[in-house]
Protein backbone atom coordinates (compact mmCIF):
# COMPACT_ATOMS: atom_id res chain seq x y z
CA UNK A 1 0.00 0.00 0.00
CA UNK A 2 1.03 3.62 -0.34
CA UNK A 3 -0.57 6.94 0.29
CA UNK A 4 0.64 10.60 -0.20
CA UNK A 5 0.88 11.94 3.04
CA UNK A 6 -1.26 15.11 2.82
CA UNK A 7 -3.75 12.54 2.13
CA UNK A 8 -3.53 10.77 5.15
CA UNK A 9 -3.62 13.77 7.13
CA UNK A 10 -6.98 14.78 5.70
CA UNK A 11 -8.54 11.40 6.71
CA UNK A 12 -7.05 11.73 10.34
CA UNK A 13 -8.20 15.05 10.55
CA UNK A 14 -11.46 14.41 9.76
CA UNK A 15 -11.60 11.64 11.96
CA UNK A 16 -9.86 13.85 15.05
CA UNK A 17 -12.75 16.19 14.06
CA UNK A 18 -15.03 13.97 15.79
CA UNK A 19 -13.95 13.73 19.18
CA UNK A 20 -11.91 17.42 19.79
CA UNK A 21 -14.72 19.97 18.74
CA UNK A 22 -11.85 22.62 19.39
CA UNK A 23 -10.65 21.79 16.07
CA UNK A 24 -11.74 24.53 13.11
CA UNK A 25 -9.21 24.26 9.67
CA UNK A 26 -8.54 26.60 7.84
CA UNK A 27 -7.60 27.05 3.69
CA UNK A 28 -6.23 29.14 1.55
CA UNK A 29 -7.70 28.07 -1.69
CA UNK A 30 -6.34 25.05 -1.85
CA UNK A 31 -8.17 22.61 0.17
CA UNK A 32 -8.61 20.12 -2.49
CA UNK A 33 -4.75 20.04 -2.57
CA UNK A 34 -3.71 19.62 0.79
CA UNK A 35 -6.93 17.83 1.38
CA UNK A 36 -8.29 19.57 4.29
CA UNK A 37 -11.17 19.86 2.23
CA UNK A 38 -12.45 16.47 3.93
CA UNK A 39 -12.10 18.07 6.88
CA UNK A 40 -14.48 21.00 5.39
CA UNK A 41 -17.19 18.82 3.51
CA UNK A 42 -17.54 17.06 6.84
CA UNK A 43 -18.00 20.01 9.27
CA UNK A 44 -18.55 22.79 7.32
CA UNK A 45 -19.30 25.03 10.39
CA UNK A 46 -15.33 24.63 11.78
CA UNK A 47 -14.06 24.83 8.26
CA UNK A 48 -12.89 28.26 6.68
CA UNK A 49 -12.02 29.21 3.15
CA UNK A 50 -9.44 32.17 3.61
CA UNK A 51 -8.81 32.74 -0.16
CA UNK A 52 -5.61 33.56 -1.52
CA UNK A 53 -4.39 35.54 1.60
CA UNK A 54 -1.71 32.62 3.13
CA UNK A 55 -0.71 36.00 5.81
CA UNK A 56 -4.04 36.97 7.17
CA UNK A 57 -5.17 33.06 7.34
CA UNK A 58 -1.67 32.69 9.71
CA UNK A 59 -2.59 35.95 11.78
CA UNK A 60 -6.66 35.03 11.83
CA UNK A 61 -5.41 31.44 13.09
CA UNK A 62 -3.44 32.89 16.35
CA UNK A 63 -6.61 34.98 17.33
CA UNK A 64 -8.94 31.95 16.96
CA UNK A 65 -6.15 30.01 19.06
CA UNK A 66 -7.06 32.82 21.93
CA UNK A 67 -10.04 31.91 21.94
CA UNK A 68 -10.30 28.00 22.95
CA UNK A 69 -10.22 26.88 18.98
CA UNK A 70 -7.07 24.34 18.11
CA UNK A 71 -6.59 26.34 14.45
CA UNK A 72 -5.17 23.59 11.60
CA UNK A 73 -3.99 26.34 8.32
CA UNK A 74 -3.46 25.02 5.49
CA UNK A 75 -1.46 25.44 2.28
CA UNK A 76 1.89 24.45 0.37
CA UNK A 77 5.14 24.52 2.36
CA UNK A 78 6.49 26.91 0.19
CA UNK A 79 3.49 29.62 0.72
CA UNK A 80 3.14 29.55 4.32
CA UNK A 81 6.42 29.60 5.24
CA UNK A 82 7.21 32.28 3.01
CA UNK A 83 5.40 34.46 4.79
CA UNK A 84 7.32 34.33 7.84
CA UNK A 85 7.18 37.46 9.36
CA UNK A 86 3.65 36.73 10.22
CA UNK A 87 4.39 33.68 11.52
CA UNK A 88 7.17 34.71 13.50
CA UNK A 89 5.45 37.63 15.81
CA UNK A 90 1.44 36.36 15.59
CA UNK A 91 2.05 32.79 15.85
CA UNK A 92 5.48 31.74 17.39
CA UNK A 93 6.37 34.86 19.62
CA UNK A 94 2.48 34.83 21.00
CA UNK A 95 3.18 31.23 21.30
CA UNK A 96 -0.37 30.33 19.75
CA UNK A 97 -1.50 26.93 20.07
CA UNK A 98 -2.09 26.74 16.04
CA UNK A 99 -1.12 23.82 14.21
CA UNK A 100 0.42 25.32 10.16
CA UNK A 101 -0.01 21.92 7.60
CA UNK A 102 2.18 22.55 4.53
CA UNK A 103 2.27 20.31 1.84
CA UNK A 104 3.71 19.93 -1.08
CA UNK A 105 6.90 19.36 0.22
CA UNK A 106 10.37 19.31 -2.25
CA UNK A 107 10.86 18.49 -5.60
CA UNK A 108 9.23 15.48 -5.06
CA UNK A 109 6.00 17.24 -6.37
CA UNK A 110 6.96 16.98 -9.97
CA UNK A 111 5.90 19.16 -12.87
CA UNK A 112 4.73 21.97 -11.40
CA UNK A 113 8.44 22.79 -10.80
CA UNK A 114 10.19 25.55 -8.74
CA UNK A 115 7.45 27.86 -7.18
CA UNK A 116 5.64 25.64 -5.85
CA UNK A 117 8.37 23.37 -3.87
CA UNK A 118 8.70 23.42 -0.37
CA UNK A 119 12.28 23.57 0.04
CA UNK A 120 13.74 25.50 2.87
CA UNK A 121 10.75 25.14 4.97
CA UNK A 122 12.38 23.04 7.60
CA UNK A 123 15.26 25.47 7.87
CA UNK A 124 13.09 28.73 8.41
CA UNK A 125 10.44 27.00 10.57
CA UNK A 126 13.41 25.32 12.73
CA UNK A 127 15.06 28.89 13.58
CA UNK A 128 11.96 29.89 15.24
CA UNK A 129 11.61 29.52 19.08
CA UNK A 130 8.21 27.14 20.48
CA UNK A 131 7.99 26.41 17.10
CA UNK A 132 8.07 22.51 16.43
CA UNK A 133 8.78 20.53 13.36
CA UNK A 134 7.12 17.03 12.32
CA UNK A 135 7.59 15.45 9.02
CA UNK A 136 6.36 11.91 8.84
CA UNK A 137 7.28 9.03 6.15
CA UNK A 138 3.93 7.42 5.38
CA UNK A 139 0.68 7.12 6.51
CA UNK A 140 0.81 5.68 9.32
CA UNK A 141 3.40 7.47 10.65
CA UNK A 142 1.43 10.72 9.73
CA UNK A 143 -1.92 9.53 12.03
CA UNK A 144 0.17 9.08 15.10
CA UNK A 145 1.73 12.59 14.89
CA UNK A 146 -1.53 14.14 13.98
CA UNK A 147 -2.88 12.19 17.07
CA UNK A 148 0.39 13.53 19.06
CA UNK A 149 -0.23 17.05 17.44
CA UNK A 150 -3.89 17.23 18.66
CA UNK A 151 -3.59 15.68 22.36
CA UNK A 152 -0.43 16.44 24.00
CA UNK A 153 1.27 18.93 21.76
CA UNK A 154 1.32 22.79 22.86
CA UNK A 155 2.09 25.86 21.33
CA UNK A 156 2.50 26.11 17.47
CA UNK A 157 3.91 23.43 15.47
CA UNK A 158 4.69 22.82 11.55
CA UNK A 159 3.73 19.52 9.75
CA UNK A 160 5.12 18.84 6.24
CA UNK A 161 3.38 16.58 4.02
CA UNK A 162 4.31 15.17 0.33
CA UNK A 163 2.21 15.52 -2.48
CA UNK A 164 3.37 11.92 -3.57
CA UNK A 165 2.73 8.69 -2.47
CA UNK A 166 4.56 6.74 0.08
CA UNK A 167 4.98 3.12 0.76
CA UNK A 168 4.16 2.22 4.18
CA UNK A 169 7.38 1.72 6.25
CA UNK A 170 6.24 1.58 9.92
CA UNK A 171 5.38 -2.04 10.73
CA UNK A 172 6.61 -1.84 14.89
CA UNK A 173 3.72 0.45 16.09
CA UNK A 174 4.24 -0.23 19.54
CA UNK A 175 7.90 0.90 19.98
CA UNK A 176 7.08 4.26 18.18
CA UNK A 177 7.39 6.77 20.55
CA UNK A 178 5.97 11.20 19.71
CA UNK A 179 9.61 12.81 19.13
CA UNK A 180 11.99 10.02 18.84
CA UNK A 181 14.18 8.46 15.57
CA UNK A 182 12.27 5.12 14.91
CA UNK A 183 14.46 2.53 13.74
CA UNK A 184 12.74 0.45 10.61
CA UNK A 185 15.68 -1.41 9.41
CA UNK A 186 18.64 -3.02 11.65
CA UNK A 187 21.88 -3.76 10.49
CA UNK A 188 22.14 -7.52 9.34
CA UNK A 189 25.67 -8.04 9.01
CA UNK A 190 27.11 -8.19 12.12
CA UNK A 191 30.59 -5.91 10.96
CA UNK A 192 32.60 -4.26 12.84
CA UNK A 193 32.04 -0.09 13.52
CA UNK A 194 34.28 1.14 10.78
CA UNK A 195 31.91 -0.64 7.99
CA UNK A 196 28.64 0.59 9.54
CA UNK A 197 26.68 3.20 7.85
CA UNK A 198 23.27 4.86 10.07
CA UNK A 199 21.06 6.23 7.29
CA UNK A 200 18.27 8.76 8.98
CA UNK A 201 15.63 9.36 6.60
CA UNK A 202 12.72 11.59 6.80
CA UNK A 203 9.92 12.51 5.00
CA UNK A 204 9.93 10.89 1.34
CA UNK A 205 13.62 10.30 2.37
CA UNK A 206 12.77 7.78 4.30
CA UNK A 207 11.78 5.65 1.66
CA UNK A 208 15.07 6.21 -0.53
CA UNK A 209 16.48 5.30 2.34
CA UNK A 210 14.71 1.77 3.12
CA UNK A 211 15.44 1.29 -1.03
CA UNK A 212 18.91 1.98 -0.84
CA UNK A 213 19.20 -0.41 2.42
CA UNK A 214 17.54 -3.00 0.13
CA UNK A 215 19.86 -2.67 -2.24
CA UNK A 216 23.18 -2.59 -0.21
CA UNK A 217 22.04 -6.03 1.36
CA UNK A 218 23.87 -7.92 -1.44
CA UNK A 219 27.13 -5.39 -0.88
CA UNK A 220 29.80 -6.54 0.69
CA UNK A 221 31.85 -4.83 3.47
CA UNK A 222 28.44 -2.25 4.37
CA UNK A 223 26.70 -2.72 6.80
CA UNK A 224 23.65 -0.56 6.79
CA UNK A 225 20.62 0.62 9.06
CA UNK A 226 17.58 2.84 8.89
CA UNK A 227 15.80 4.53 11.25
CA UNK A 228 13.27 7.59 10.35
CA UNK A 229 12.55 11.16 11.76
CA UNK A 230 9.44 12.52 12.18
CA UNK A 231 10.06 15.24 14.68
CA UNK A 232 13.25 17.57 13.27
CA UNK A 233 12.36 19.92 16.55
CA UNK A 234 13.04 19.44 19.20
CA UNK A 235 15.26 17.24 17.64
CA UNK A 236 15.87 13.34 19.70
CA UNK A 237 19.63 14.02 20.50
CA UNK A 238 20.16 11.40 22.46
CA UNK A 239 19.11 8.68 19.81
CA UNK A 240 21.16 10.36 17.36
CA UNK A 241 24.02 10.58 19.44
CA UNK A 242 23.24 6.81 20.34
CA UNK A 243 22.88 6.00 16.50
CA UNK A 244 26.21 7.99 15.71
CA UNK A 245 28.32 5.83 18.35
CA UNK A 246 27.29 2.74 16.24
CA UNK A 247 28.84 3.46 13.10
CA UNK A 248 31.58 5.10 10.70
CA UNK A 249 28.90 7.34 8.80
CA UNK A 250 25.78 8.58 9.30
CA UNK A 251 23.58 9.85 6.05
CA UNK A 252 20.64 11.86 6.45
CA UNK A 253 18.43 11.63 3.33
CA UNK A 254 15.57 14.29 2.65
CA UNK A 255 13.35 16.14 -0.20
CA UNK A 256 14.49 19.94 1.44
CA UNK A 257 17.77 21.96 0.96
CA UNK A 258 20.70 20.79 2.68
CA UNK A 259 20.96 23.78 4.26
CA UNK A 260 18.89 23.65 7.64
CA UNK A 261 16.89 20.27 7.52
CA UNK A 262 17.55 17.24 9.29
CA UNK A 263 21.41 17.30 7.82
CA UNK A 264 22.51 20.41 10.06
CA UNK A 265 20.39 18.80 12.87
CA UNK A 266 22.46 15.59 12.92
CA UNK A 267 25.58 18.26 12.15
CA UNK A 268 24.58 19.99 15.30
CA UNK A 269 24.62 16.82 17.44
CA UNK A 270 28.12 15.32 16.07
CA UNK A 271 29.76 18.40 15.88
CA UNK A 272 28.66 19.20 19.62
CA UNK A 273 30.09 15.75 20.92
CA UNK A 274 33.62 15.86 19.27
CA UNK A 275 32.28 12.44 17.75
CA UNK A 276 34.48 11.20 14.51
CA UNK A 277 31.54 9.72 13.09
CA UNK A 278 31.61 11.29 9.20
CA UNK A 279 28.44 12.85 7.80
CA UNK A 280 26.90 12.69 4.60
CA UNK A 281 23.88 15.26 4.09
CA UNK A 282 21.38 13.83 1.05
CA UNK A 283 19.08 16.54 -0.04
CA UNK A 284 18.95 19.60 -2.69
CA UNK A 285 22.30 21.18 -2.46
CA UNK A 286 21.64 24.58 -2.37
CA UNK A 287 19.27 25.08 -5.08
CA UNK A 288 16.11 25.54 -6.42
CA UNK A 289 13.91 22.68 -7.86
CA UNK A 290 12.58 22.30 -11.54
CA UNK A 291 9.53 20.90 -13.34
CA UNK A 292 9.71 16.77 -14.06
CA UNK A 293 8.81 13.39 -12.72
CA UNK A 294 9.33 12.86 -9.22
CA UNK A 295 11.57 9.38 -10.01
CA UNK A 296 13.38 11.30 -12.65
CA UNK A 297 14.19 14.88 -10.49
CA UNK A 298 15.36 12.59 -7.70
CA UNK A 299 17.46 10.98 -9.69
CA UNK A 300 19.02 14.41 -11.27
CA UNK A 301 19.06 15.99 -7.60
CA UNK A 302 20.70 13.08 -6.48
CA UNK A 303 17.98 11.76 -3.91
CA UNK A 304 17.05 8.67 -5.14
CA UNK A 305 18.06 5.06 -4.25
CA UNK A 306 20.43 4.44 -6.92
CA UNK A 307 21.79 7.33 -6.29
CA UNK A 308 22.36 7.42 -3.10
CA UNK A 309 23.51 3.72 -3.15
CA UNK A 310 26.20 4.51 -5.88
CA UNK A 311 27.52 7.70 -3.73
CA UNK A 312 27.66 5.30 -0.32
CA UNK A 313 29.66 2.06 -2.35
CA UNK A 314 31.63 5.15 -3.53
CA UNK A 315 32.03 6.34 -0.45
CA UNK A 316 31.83 4.32 2.81
CA UNK A 317 33.32 0.77 1.67
CA UNK B 1 -20.09 52.35 32.17
CA UNK B 2 -20.69 55.16 30.31
CA UNK B 3 -18.83 58.18 31.17
CA UNK B 4 -19.37 62.13 30.30
CA UNK B 5 -16.67 63.92 27.91
CA UNK B 6 -15.94 66.17 30.52
CA UNK B 7 -14.50 62.91 33.23
CA UNK B 8 -13.23 61.73 29.90
CA UNK B 9 -10.96 64.53 29.66
CA UNK B 10 -9.75 64.61 33.26
CA UNK B 11 -8.68 61.03 32.64
CA UNK B 12 -7.02 61.56 29.05
CA UNK B 13 -5.03 64.38 31.20
CA UNK B 14 -3.33 62.20 33.60
CA UNK B 15 -3.11 59.26 31.27
CA UNK B 16 -0.66 61.91 28.75
CA UNK B 17 0.93 62.75 32.12
CA UNK B 18 2.20 59.01 32.58
CA UNK B 19 3.54 58.48 29.18
CA UNK B 20 5.58 61.41 29.41
CA UNK B 21 6.62 60.01 32.49
CA UNK B 22 6.86 56.52 31.41
CA UNK B 23 9.16 57.40 28.03
CA UNK B 24 11.44 60.13 29.93
CA UNK B 25 12.54 57.34 32.42
CA UNK B 26 13.36 54.66 29.59
CA UNK B 27 14.71 57.45 27.71
CA UNK B 28 13.11 56.04 24.60
CA UNK B 29 9.56 55.46 22.62
CA UNK B 30 6.93 56.91 20.73
CA UNK B 31 5.74 60.01 22.34
CA UNK B 32 3.50 61.20 19.07
CA UNK B 33 1.43 57.84 17.63
CA UNK B 34 1.14 57.22 21.83
CA UNK B 35 -0.22 60.46 22.62
CA UNK B 36 -2.18 60.66 19.21
CA UNK B 37 -4.15 57.55 20.40
CA UNK B 38 -4.92 59.06 23.88
CA UNK B 39 -8.44 60.34 23.38
CA UNK B 40 -9.86 57.41 21.50
CA UNK B 41 -8.61 54.64 23.72
CA UNK B 42 -9.31 56.46 26.78
CA UNK B 43 -12.84 56.43 25.61
CA UNK B 44 -12.67 52.51 24.71
CA UNK B 45 -11.00 51.69 28.20
CA UNK B 46 -12.89 53.98 30.42
CA UNK B 47 -16.00 54.38 29.00
CA UNK B 48 -17.19 51.42 25.88
CA UNK B 49 -15.65 48.08 26.66
CA UNK B 50 -17.47 46.06 28.44
CA UNK B 51 -16.46 43.13 30.99
CA UNK B 52 -13.23 44.52 31.35
CA UNK B 53 -14.01 47.33 34.48
CA UNK B 54 -11.98 45.36 36.53
CA UNK B 55 -9.16 43.16 36.83
CA UNK B 56 -10.78 40.70 38.49
CA UNK B 57 -13.54 39.93 35.43
CA UNK B 58 -10.99 39.22 32.84
CA UNK B 59 -11.71 35.58 32.42
CA UNK B 60 -15.52 36.31 31.71
CA UNK B 61 -15.96 35.00 28.34
CA UNK B 62 -18.76 37.67 27.03
CA UNK B 63 -16.33 40.50 27.88
CA UNK B 64 -14.96 42.56 25.05
CA UNK B 65 -11.17 42.46 23.99
CA UNK B 66 -8.74 44.82 22.11
CA UNK B 67 -5.78 44.78 20.18
CA UNK B 68 -3.21 47.18 19.18
CA UNK B 69 -1.83 46.61 15.67
CA UNK B 70 0.04 49.76 16.09
CA UNK B 71 2.03 47.55 18.69
CA UNK B 72 4.86 51.10 19.21
CA UNK B 73 1.66 53.23 20.55
CA UNK B 74 1.56 51.00 23.31
CA UNK B 75 2.85 53.37 26.41
CA UNK B 76 -1.07 54.67 26.21
CA UNK B 77 -2.40 51.34 27.28
CA UNK B 78 -0.06 50.41 30.23
CA UNK B 79 -0.71 53.87 31.46
CA UNK B 80 -4.64 52.97 31.11
CA UNK B 81 -3.93 49.57 32.59
CA UNK B 82 -2.61 51.20 35.36
CA UNK B 83 -5.41 53.53 35.85
CA UNK B 84 -7.73 50.59 35.78
CA UNK B 85 -5.85 48.49 38.04
CA UNK B 86 -4.20 45.87 35.46
CA UNK B 87 -1.37 46.83 36.55
CA UNK B 88 0.54 48.96 39.53
CA UNK B 89 1.61 52.25 38.95
CA UNK B 90 4.74 51.43 40.11
CA UNK B 91 5.37 49.20 37.23
CA UNK B 92 4.94 52.09 34.55
CA UNK B 93 8.74 52.87 35.64
CA UNK B 94 10.08 49.40 34.07
CA UNK B 95 8.95 50.26 30.80
CA UNK B 96 11.77 48.90 28.44
CA UNK B 97 13.69 47.60 31.22
CA UNK B 98 15.51 44.24 30.93
CA UNK B 99 12.98 41.69 32.59
CA UNK B 100 9.93 44.07 32.86
CA UNK B 101 6.41 42.80 31.25
CA UNK B 102 6.34 46.24 29.70
CA UNK B 103 8.03 45.91 26.81
CA UNK B 104 8.80 48.10 24.39
CA UNK B 105 6.21 46.50 22.02
CA UNK B 106 3.13 44.29 23.27
CA UNK B 107 4.13 41.02 24.53
CA UNK B 108 1.48 38.61 25.15
CA UNK B 109 3.32 36.16 27.01
CA UNK B 110 4.50 38.23 29.75
CA UNK B 111 1.19 40.31 30.06
CA UNK B 112 -1.82 38.36 28.77
CA UNK B 113 -4.09 41.47 28.83
CA UNK B 114 -2.37 42.98 25.32
CA UNK B 115 -3.86 40.21 24.13
CA UNK B 116 -1.87 39.94 21.05
CA UNK B 117 2.17 41.08 20.57
CA UNK B 118 2.53 43.10 18.30
CA UNK B 119 5.02 45.47 16.75
CA UNK B 120 5.83 44.32 13.43
CA UNK B 121 2.83 46.08 11.33
CA UNK B 122 -0.09 45.17 9.94
CA UNK B 123 -0.48 42.01 11.67
CA UNK B 124 -2.51 43.02 14.66
CA UNK B 125 -5.64 42.68 12.43
CA UNK B 126 -5.84 39.99 11.53
CA UNK B 127 -5.65 38.58 14.89
CA UNK B 128 -8.36 40.84 15.85
CA UNK B 129 -10.36 39.08 13.22
CA UNK B 130 -9.48 35.41 14.11
CA UNK B 131 -10.83 36.70 17.20
CA UNK B 132 -13.79 38.25 16.55
CA UNK B 133 -14.47 34.63 14.45
CA UNK B 134 -14.02 32.58 17.46
CA UNK B 135 -15.65 34.86 19.65
CA UNK B 136 -19.02 34.20 17.13
CA UNK B 137 -18.71 30.78 16.84
CA UNK B 138 -18.93 30.55 20.37
CA UNK B 139 -21.59 32.81 20.51
CA UNK B 140 -20.07 34.96 22.83
CA UNK B 141 -21.27 38.61 22.84
CA UNK B 142 -17.62 39.88 23.38
CA UNK B 143 -16.26 42.48 20.75
CA UNK B 144 -13.15 42.98 19.16
CA UNK B 145 -11.87 46.68 18.97
CA UNK B 146 -8.52 47.29 16.94
CA UNK B 147 -6.53 50.27 16.95
CA UNK B 148 -4.26 51.02 13.54
CA UNK B 149 -2.06 53.47 12.46
CA UNK B 150 -2.47 55.31 9.53
CA UNK B 151 1.30 54.40 8.40
CA UNK B 152 0.64 50.80 8.89
CA UNK B 153 -2.26 50.87 6.89
CA UNK B 154 0.25 50.78 3.73
CA UNK B 155 1.01 46.97 4.84
CA UNK B 156 -0.24 44.90 2.30
CA UNK B 157 -1.72 42.21 4.95
CA UNK B 158 -3.80 45.01 6.20
CA UNK B 159 -6.02 44.34 3.02
CA UNK B 160 -5.98 40.46 3.05
CA UNK B 161 -7.92 41.04 6.20
CA UNK B 162 -10.00 44.02 5.03
CA UNK B 163 -11.21 42.16 1.98
CA UNK B 164 -11.75 38.97 4.62
CA UNK B 165 -13.68 40.25 7.35
CA UNK B 166 -17.14 41.19 6.10
CA UNK B 167 -16.84 38.13 4.39
CA UNK B 168 -17.45 35.79 7.49
CA UNK B 169 -19.99 39.00 9.22
CA UNK B 170 -17.80 40.04 11.59
CA UNK B 171 -20.55 43.04 12.66
CA UNK B 172 -18.60 42.13 16.50
CA UNK B 173 -15.04 44.12 15.19
CA UNK B 174 -14.43 47.23 15.40
CA UNK B 175 -11.46 48.34 13.35
CA UNK B 176 -10.22 52.51 14.79
CA UNK B 177 -7.53 54.01 12.61
CA UNK B 178 -5.74 56.57 13.89
CA UNK B 179 -4.87 58.68 11.49
CA UNK B 180 -2.58 61.30 12.82
CA UNK B 181 -0.70 61.39 9.20
CA UNK B 182 2.59 60.83 10.52
CA UNK B 183 5.14 58.39 10.03
CA UNK B 184 9.24 57.99 10.65
CA UNK B 185 10.59 59.16 7.24
CA UNK B 186 7.79 62.10 6.88
CA UNK B 187 4.26 62.58 6.43
CA UNK B 188 1.56 59.70 5.44
CA UNK B 189 0.65 61.73 2.40
CA UNK B 190 4.21 62.08 0.98
CA UNK B 191 5.94 58.39 2.24
CA UNK B 192 3.08 56.57 0.38
CA UNK B 193 -0.26 58.15 0.27
CA UNK B 194 -3.09 56.37 1.80
CA UNK B 195 -6.67 58.53 0.90
CA UNK B 196 -9.04 58.47 0.48
CA UNK B 197 -8.92 55.73 2.96
CA UNK B 198 -12.62 55.53 3.79
CA UNK B 199 -13.81 55.33 0.38
CA UNK B 200 -11.21 52.17 0.23
CA UNK B 201 -12.80 50.64 3.34
CA UNK B 202 -16.04 50.89 2.21
CA UNK B 203 -15.33 49.82 -0.85
CA UNK B 204 -13.75 46.76 0.96
CA UNK B 205 -17.69 46.02 2.88
CA UNK B 206 -17.08 47.91 5.80
CA UNK B 207 -19.71 50.48 7.96
CA UNK B 208 -16.95 53.35 7.96
CA UNK B 209 -17.88 56.34 10.46
CA UNK B 210 -15.46 59.57 10.33
CA UNK B 211 -14.81 61.13 13.84
CA UNK B 212 -12.33 63.48 15.17
CA UNK B 213 -10.49 61.42 17.24
CA UNK B 214 -9.98 64.21 20.14
CA UNK B 215 -14.04 64.94 20.05
CA UNK B 216 -15.38 62.67 23.17
CA UNK B 217 -19.11 63.32 21.58
CA UNK B 218 -17.73 62.37 18.40
CA UNK B 219 -15.80 59.38 20.16
CA UNK B 220 -18.61 57.96 22.36
CA UNK B 221 -21.45 58.18 19.14
CA UNK B 222 -18.97 56.48 16.57
CA UNK B 223 -18.64 53.48 19.07
CA UNK B 224 -21.88 53.42 20.65
CA UNK B 225 -23.14 53.74 16.77
CA UNK B 226 -20.65 50.34 16.03
CA UNK B 227 -22.11 47.93 18.96
CA UNK B 228 -26.05 49.27 17.72
CA UNK B 229 -25.44 48.08 14.30
CA UNK B 230 -24.64 44.83 15.81
CA UNK B 231 -27.27 44.68 18.18
CA UNK B 232 -29.18 45.37 15.16
CA UNK B 233 -28.16 42.42 13.30
CA UNK B 234 -26.10 44.85 10.88
CA UNK B 235 -23.22 42.22 9.27
CA UNK B 236 -20.98 44.75 8.24
CA UNK B 237 -17.54 45.24 10.80
CA UNK B 238 -17.37 48.83 11.13
CA UNK B 239 -14.28 50.82 10.38
CA UNK B 240 -13.79 54.60 12.62
CA UNK B 241 -11.84 56.87 10.83
CA UNK B 242 -10.13 59.32 13.41
CA UNK B 243 -8.62 62.09 12.33
CA UNK B 244 -5.50 62.95 15.09
CA UNK B 245 -2.84 65.21 15.89
CA UNK B 246 0.26 63.12 16.06
CA UNK B 247 1.72 64.22 19.65
CA UNK B 248 -1.48 65.91 21.14
CA UNK B 249 -1.64 67.82 23.89
CA UNK B 250 2.25 68.81 23.77
CA UNK B 251 2.07 71.99 21.62
CA UNK B 252 5.99 71.55 21.14
CA UNK B 253 5.53 67.99 20.12
CA UNK B 254 2.34 68.15 18.00
CA UNK B 255 2.70 67.67 14.06
CA UNK B 256 6.11 67.02 14.43
CA UNK B 257 7.65 63.80 12.80
CA UNK B 258 10.74 64.07 14.72
CA UNK B 259 8.98 63.43 18.11
CA UNK B 260 7.39 60.03 16.52
CA UNK B 261 9.92 57.86 18.47
CA UNK B 262 12.15 60.19 20.64
CA UNK B 263 11.56 60.45 24.46
CA UNK B 264 11.61 63.78 26.11
CA UNK B 265 14.81 64.59 28.29
CA UNK B 266 13.53 66.02 31.96
CA UNK B 267 13.51 69.53 30.92
CA UNK B 268 10.67 69.11 28.01
CA UNK B 269 9.08 66.22 30.00
CA UNK B 270 8.31 69.12 32.74
CA UNK B 271 7.23 71.48 30.20
CA UNK B 272 5.25 68.93 28.61
CA UNK B 273 3.35 68.00 31.75
CA UNK B 274 2.70 71.68 32.65
CA UNK B 275 1.07 72.11 29.54
CA UNK B 276 -1.33 68.85 29.95
CA UNK B 277 -2.05 70.17 33.37
CA UNK B 278 -3.21 73.56 31.85
CA UNK B 279 -0.34 75.59 33.60
CA UNK B 280 1.64 76.32 30.14
CA UNK B 281 0.55 79.68 29.75
CA UNK B 282 0.83 80.72 33.09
Amino acid sequence: MSKATRQAFGETLAKLGETHPEIVVLDADLAKSTKSEIFGKKFPDRFFEMGIQEANMIGVAAGLSFTGKLPFLCSFGAFLTGRYDTIRLSVSYNHANVRLIGTHAGIGIGDDGHSQMGLEDVALMRALPHMGVFQPMDAKETELVMNHLVTEWKGPAYLRLTRQNLPDLLTNEIAWTPGKIHQIKPFTKGLNRDQKVVILGTGAGTAEAVSTWTQLQDQSGLDVSVSSVHCLKPFDEATALKLAKEAAWIVTVEDHSVIGGLGSCVADVLSTHGLGTKLIKIGVEDVFGESGEQPELYEKFGISAKRITSRLIETCR
Amino acid sequence: MQMTPTALASLAQEIRVSIIEMLTEAKSGHPGGSLSSVDLLTALWFSEMRGIETPAKIDDPNRDHFILSKGHGVPTLYAILAKKGFLPAEELKTLRRLDSRLQGHPDRQRLPIVESSTGSLGQGLSVAQGMAMGLKANRSKGRVYCLLGDGEVQEGQIWEAAMSAPKFALSNLCVILDQNGGQIDGPVSQVMPIEPVTDKWRAFGWHVIDIDGHDYKQILAAFAEARSLEEKGETKPVFIRARTVKGKGVSFMENKIEWHGVAPKADEARKAIDEIRGKSEV
